[in-house]
């Protein structure tokens, strides 16, 4: 690629000199032109290499862990029965997933946590929304939402027990209670974040009411809102976890209740297995629902999260 | 919107400003930005205003561009609409050049077409077809200028007010900048509202080149531009003047706070 044409004079006006300015102004054109195209070849990755790289720093640290977990059992710090090897749990996955069981729990799981995660979704940006619009709402609750966020969801049950019994609405009650206030928050953090710079642009480009808040307030504040959303995640897997290690419903097989059986019958093995899954999911849904997009994001904008 | 003035004569007036001051801030911490100031903008006319950093420049062009309100005073444009090109590029950076010079055009609901063309004519105006696809953070400062001037160009109203546009270019980029804006603003009939540090470039670009002095931010003198067109940066007259204003530029920023009324001199 040609080198871009370098300013040959400093931009001072004691500088402009009428012979220097009239070879440059021949100069300058063409090599702006050439310039485009060569780096775009480079630039582009297939979807698999992007998944490959949104799933890779997640796995490394997995794969160092059982290492440094195969080395432990090993050591025979703890019988086997108590501390399975990492290669007995993993094999122990591979043969659960031959069970229809399996499937059924965790399509029950993921159910929860999908309805959990949508509900808190709407909740929480109609709640963000509201506050960014009303300052006294905000005010009034800014503070108490914060709050929200910080406690820690397991203290909602005894509660949510009381109100719904031991049934599917405890369980997407404090799963909403875990996520909403982080998307909330998020949401709102997002929007005070913005440069009022960009703001006033689109104001001064004919964008008003509506079409400002959808074109420059909501683009403007995606990271932040992607940042909340995957908080929220954490936040209501965590919540479901605890939601189905404490709410059993008898005919309702789940991912807390296998791990919640594995222990009653001291089944180290089972317990570990059905760790490792939640694991899994966790790492999985964060990858890949907003690995990837917040990596594609980042990069379009030119910012850091593009260089990991 | 509430306070804008209504242009009396909007035949030939594009710009009223009377006696508009503007303070920012609140209690001990506030400053006079602006103080009662008072001009005119004729139609198709291109006016400069030089002055030195913090004067309030930029805070005038943001109040015409009903931005921001005035503190006492009116503005009126007329027709309502201005198009601003900021001091700072301020690209949407989640969108791609094109897309940023796009932007007004969506807005205004052209058919999709036409917006294609009229893009990449703006782009091949400020000498950027080939970065079309480009987003902004991978520009260079003088290039994302350039795309905020098509995107200012875009908006299409009849009042360009442009916020030291070109302060980022190198000497020969923006002489080629100069000429184009020459020939967009003759083509269009374009008013222009034009900010520099650069006394040269205001001289080199005017009809008429306002001066204001600084703390507070006030119209300290100004000159009707007589030089013929085409004009040259480098050349004599340009020169001449320039060296004239630059004088009474020294003056007016070590003087005291009352600086003298406004005064028209001609060259
Ligand atoms: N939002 C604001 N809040 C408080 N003070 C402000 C604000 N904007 C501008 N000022 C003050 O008003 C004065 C004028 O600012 P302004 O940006 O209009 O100057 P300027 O002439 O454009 O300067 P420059 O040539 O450096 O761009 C400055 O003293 C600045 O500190
Ligand atoms: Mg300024």
């Amino acid at each position: 690629m040609p080198p871009l044409q370098k300013p040959l004079f400093p931009d001072s006006p004691v500088a402009d000199d009428a012979a220097a300015a009239a070879v440059a102004r021949a100069a300058v054109a063409p090599d702006l032109a050439d310039a485009g195209f060569q780096l775009d070849g480079e630039r582009r990755r297939r979807w698999w290499q992007r998944t490959l790289k949104a799933l890779s720093p997640g796995f490394g640290g997995v794969l160092l862990l059982f290492l440094l977990w195969e080395a432990v059992v090993a050591s025979g710090w703890r019988p086997e029965w108590v501390l399975p090897s990492p290669t007995k749990v993993l094999g122990r996955v591979w043969n659960e997933l031959f069970y229809a069981d399996t499937w059924i729990a965790l399509r029950i799981t993921m159910q929860r946590a999908l309805l959990g995660y949508l509900i808190a979704l709407a909740v929480g940006v109609a709640l963000g929304l509201a506050m960014v619009r009303l300052k006294w709402l905000r005010g009034a609750f800014g503070g108490f939402t914060t709050g929200l966020q910080t406690m820690p969801s397991i203290v909602w049950f005894p509660f949510a027990i009381l109100l719904f019994q031991l049934g599917e609405g405890a369980i997407l009650f404090v799963v909403v209670l875990g996520a909403a206030p982080s998307i909330a928050n998020g949401l709102l953090d997002a929007v005070d974040q913005i440069p009022p710079l960009l703001v006033k642009v689109g104001r001064s480009l004919g964008a008003r009411g509506f079409s400002l808040y959808r074109r420059v307030v909501i683009p403007a504040a995606l990271p932040g809102f992607v940042n909340g959303l995957k908080q929220g995640w954490a936040f209501s897997w965590r919540s479901l976890m605890a939601g189905e290690l404490l709410v059993i419903i008898g005919d309702r097989p789940s991912v807390g209740t296998r791990l919640h059986f594995a222990r009653e019958l001291a089944d180290a093995e089972g317990l570990m297995a059905w760790m490792v899954v939640v694991l899994a999911i966790g790492l999985l849904v964060h990858a890949l629902g907003f690995g990837l997009a917040e990596q594609r994001m980042m990069s379009k904008r030119g910012l850091l999260g593009a260089q990991r | 919107m509430s306070g804008r003035l209504v242009v009396e004569d909007p035949q030939s007036v594009a710009i009223a400003v009377r006696g508009v001051s503007k303070v920012h801030g609140h209690g001990p911490a506030a400053v006079l930005a602006l103080d009662r100031i008072d001009f005119e903008v004729q139609r198709g006319e291109f006016v400069c205003i030089v002055g030195a950093s913090g004067c309030g420049k930029s805070s005038l062009l943001h109040l015409i561009a009903g931005l921001d309100q005035p503190t006492s005073g009116q503005i009126g444009v007329t027709g309502g609409a201005t198009s601003l090109m900021f001091q700072d590029p301020a690209l949407f950076p989640w969108l791609s050049v094109e897309e940023n010079v796009a932007f007004p055009l969506e807005l205004r609901g052209v058919a999709k077409a036409e917006r294609k063309s009229k893009v990449a004519e703006l782009l091949a105006l400020v000498h950027l077809e080939a970065f079309a696809r480009r987003q902004p953070h991978e520009l260079s400062g003088g290039m994302r200028q350039r795309v905020a001037l098509a995107r200012a160009l875009a908006n299409a109203s009849h009042v360009l007010l442009m916020d030291e546009p070109f302060a980022a270019l190198d000497a020969m980029m923006r002489d080629k900048l100069h000429e184009d804006l020459e020939r967009i603003v003759a083509a269009t009939g374009l008013t222009v509202l034009f900010v520099t540090h650069n006394v040269r470039e205001a001289v080199r670009l005017g009809d008429r080149v306002l001066l204001f002095s600084s703390r507070p931010g006030r119209l300290a003198a100004q000159w009707d531009v007589a030089i013929p067109h085409p004009r040259r940066i480098e050349s004599r007259e340009v020169s001449e003047l320039a060296a004239l204003v630059t004088d009474r530029l020294r003056s007016s920023s070590a003087s005291s706070p009352h600086a003298p009324a406004p005064e028209a001199a001609v060259s």
